[in-house]
């Protein structure tokens, strides 16, 4: 089959800029660890209140100074409603679903995760910005799903 | 029957299909404008009937019955006519029939409150059983029409052997191939929802039923774009006197879309648990490849323009531009929606941007980025093509065809206006499927605001211009304004069929290839959740 040169050149140059596209992201994967978030951990979603350290839902902190937070969405609310951080601070999120699946979305982050009844869905964020930030559920879960937010406080040190 | 009694038989059939999918494209518009008043916070929906049912609607009938419809019409059209032939129309008709008879199951569930899911249904959201079912016959019945086209192919190699089937039922062809595999997905879904929704099964993996619609809902939006394609490769050319700019090119473009369609789902659920990194990994990279025959597309619409500008003594890009037929409606329809798919094209490289997907996931960017891809490109297309085939189906000179004009322009602006708006709100942080995004005055809220207003604006665009589409094709109708029976003739290719390689006739083993490819592809993610079923779900109605 004939291929005109020009569709030849064409095709190089869209097949390459793709093939550029695809090395940008791996080296942001591999150099500044840009992967998506994939929660491998499961849990039962009917015992979510019972199960550590779920039955707690809140900030921890760790002896080498970071956070993790663990959150519980059901309709229509996100447990704990408020969490406040210092400034500065590199907070891991493990979040749960007691019911349907819900989203967990930080605007001005990229704090993004689906969170999917039966696993624990989980990603890390430095805070560098002070101020509140609004943490929304941004997957359709049912009648009152625009209500369904919290408020992340970040504290100036 | 005779010739023209034969053709007028058929035309019935496209008839049907055709204004059933006008039908759905001006109710959809109508829950889409109200939306865009209800996000910009100027109106709030009923009580009795609350946004997300709205939005429930507007998807469906948008996405799923619109869409599907028109690409039924179409295919059938362009098959009967490239194929004459005596022919039954029984199973034109079944196909019609049954199609129509899902679509009304979903939509009394979904008016009746009882499937406030969405388009996407997604589990443990548990709809109303008939909602499913509904959704799934009319799946069935695409089916059905596929037979139809299908077995036309047929008909012309053992009529015409050795002879390549006319390029445009062989993307007609190609593309619901591809479909029959896309749909395989949907359907399994369904085999798991419909039990769990009677209440025989107690509980659902919910990760499976995401991931089986995901192994359709992308693989929908090549239907929807190959069903464009097939307007800009064989018709649209025919509007300014040019080729198809080669027969070859255009049959490798749809054999890579049945094969590269399917496998790229996954690029929707890179925030999901339970799929490991690795494979959101590989879905970027066969995402990427999917970009490849729309790439050789976009080259052949221009080559086609600029030869035609050629023939006529015009050179240089201007010229050429210029040399477009841009006041016909069918013609500018098109024209329009390739300027969009332009935007459309890269932000959906975007989306598939593995760890860059998670500035844009789920915010109202997407909803942006599907409006510019199958709100412009192919919703455009589909409306220009519907000016250029109904006077061929009725025998009516088009009714107004200024306004037929009109609403092409009309539809390019509201869409650049509400689409952008909609990017750069999203960019923002602004979510998607949301009743009103408020969040009780919160600063970063606020910001969204001047977004949706104009986004809102845009919508009014879009629904005057869908007023006018409809007043065209049901003025048409009902007019008694005869024409002289015309012509669908086709795009013929500037360089001969004969050139093309026999590998790319075979349609129907492409098809077992690529069902093959895209099994071997999603073994990886399936295999994982398989062997880590975790929890099954219950289920419950949150609306």
């Amino acid at each position: 089959m004939h291929v005109h040169r020009y569709e030849r050149w064409w095709m190089i140059f869209g097949v390459g800029m793709l093939i550029g596209f695809l090395a940008l992201l791996a080296f942001a994967a591999v150099a500044n660890s840009i992967v998506p978030p994939s929660g491998m951990e499961q849990i039962d979603p009917k015992l979510v209140a019972q199960t550590p350290p779920f039955n707690h839902p809140g900030l921890r902190r760790l002896s080498d100074g970071s956070y993790e937070a663990y959150y519980i969405a059901q309709v229509f609310a996100f447990d704990p409603p408020v969490l406040t951080i210092p400034q500065g601070a590199k907070v891991t999120f493990y979040v749960t679903s007691t019911d349907v699946v819900h989203g967990f979305f930080i605007p001005g982050t990229a704090v993004n995760m689906m969170v999917v009844p039966g696993w624990v869905n989980t990603q890390t964020h430095v805070f560098r910005r002070a101020g509140e930030y609004l943490l929304i559920c941004h997957e359709y879960c049912g009648i009152g799903h625009q209500n369904m937010f919290g408020k992340i406080e970040v504290t100036r040190r | 029957m005779t010739g023209d009694l034969q053709v007028r038989a058929e035309n019935r059939v496209v008839i049907a299909h055709i204004y059933t999918s006008t039908a759905a494209i001006a109710l959809g518009a109508v829950f889409g404008v109200f939306q865009g008043f209800s996000r910009a916070g100027a109106v709030a929906a009923p009580s009795w009937f609350d946004y997300y049912r709205i939005l429930t609607m507007h998807g469906v009938l948008m996405a799923l019955v619109f869409t599907t419809f028109f690409i039924t019409g179409l295919c059938l059209f362009v098959t009967y006519r490239a194929i004459p032939r005596e022919r039954k129309l029984t199973i034109g008709w079944i196909g019609w029939l049954v199609m129509l008879v899902g679509t009304a199951m979903a939509a009394v569930e979904i008016l009746a409150g009882n499937a406030t899911v969405l388009y996407t249904f997604y589990a443990p959201l548990k709809a109303s059983p008939w909602f499913y079912i509904g959704a799934t016959i009319l799946v069935l019945g695409t089916w059905v029409v596929a037979y139809e086209i299908f077995e036309n192919v047929v008909y012309w190699r053992k009529t015409n052997p050795g002879k390549p089937v006319p390029l445009v039922v062989f993307c007609a062809a190609a593309t619901f191939v591809m479909w029959i595999v896309a749909t395989l997905g949907v359907v399994a879904e369904m085999v798991m929802l419909i039990p769990w929704a009677f209440g025989w099964v107690p509980t659902i993996n919910v990760l499976l039923t995401r991931l089986f619609f995901w192994y359709f809902g992308h693989p929908l939006v090549y239907f929807w774009i190959m069903g464009a394609y097939i307007i800009w490769y064989n018709i649209i050319p025919t509007r300014y006197g040019g080729n198809t700019f080669s027969d070859g090119l255009t049959r490798l473009t749809f054999v890579m879309l049945i094969l590269l369609s399917t496998p790229v789902g996954i690029h929707h659920e890179f925030m999901e648990p339970g799929i490991s990194s690795a494979w959101k990994a590989l879905f970027t990279v066969t995402t990427y490849g999917v970009a490849i025959p729309s790439f050789i597309t976009a080259f052949a619409i221009f080559a086609s323009f600029e030869l035609a500008a050629i023939k006529q003594g015009r050179k240089g890009f201007i010229a050429t531009v210029k040399s477009l037929p841009w006041s016909d409606p069918a013609f500018a329809g098109a024209g329009y929606g390739m300027l969009l798919f332009i935007l459309g094209g890269f932000g959906g490289l975007v989306n598939a941007s593995y760890g860059m997907d998670a500035v844009v996931h789920n915010t109202i960017w997407i909803v942006g980025h599907f409006h510019v891809t199958v709100g412009g490109p192919v919703a455009l297309t589909f409306l220009g093509a519907a000016y250029w085939m109904i006077p061929r189906l009725t025998g009516r000179a088009l009714w107004k065809p200024e306004w037929a004009l009109m609403q092409t322009r009309l539809w390019f602006i509201g869409m650049l206006i509400m689409s952008f708006s909609m990017h750069f709100a999203g960019l923002l942080g602004a979510p998607r499927r949301t009743a009103e995004v408020s969040y009780q005055g919160a600063a970063v809220a606020q910001a969204w605001h001047p977004y949706m207003t104009v986004a809102a604006a845009g919508g009014v665009f879009l629904f005057l211009s869908i007023l006018m589409f409809v007043a065209v094709a049901l003025g048409t109708l009902l007019q008694n304004r005869k024409t002289e029976p015309m012509e669908a003739a086709f795009a013929v290719s500037a360089t001969p069929p004969a050139a093309t390689p026999a590998a790319l006739q075979h349609l129907f083993r492409w098809g077992l290839i690529a069902f093959a490819f895209a099994v071997i592809v999603y073994a990886g993610p399936i295999g994982e959740i398989i062997r880590h079923p975790g929890y099954g779900v219950a289920g419950m109605r949150t609306w």
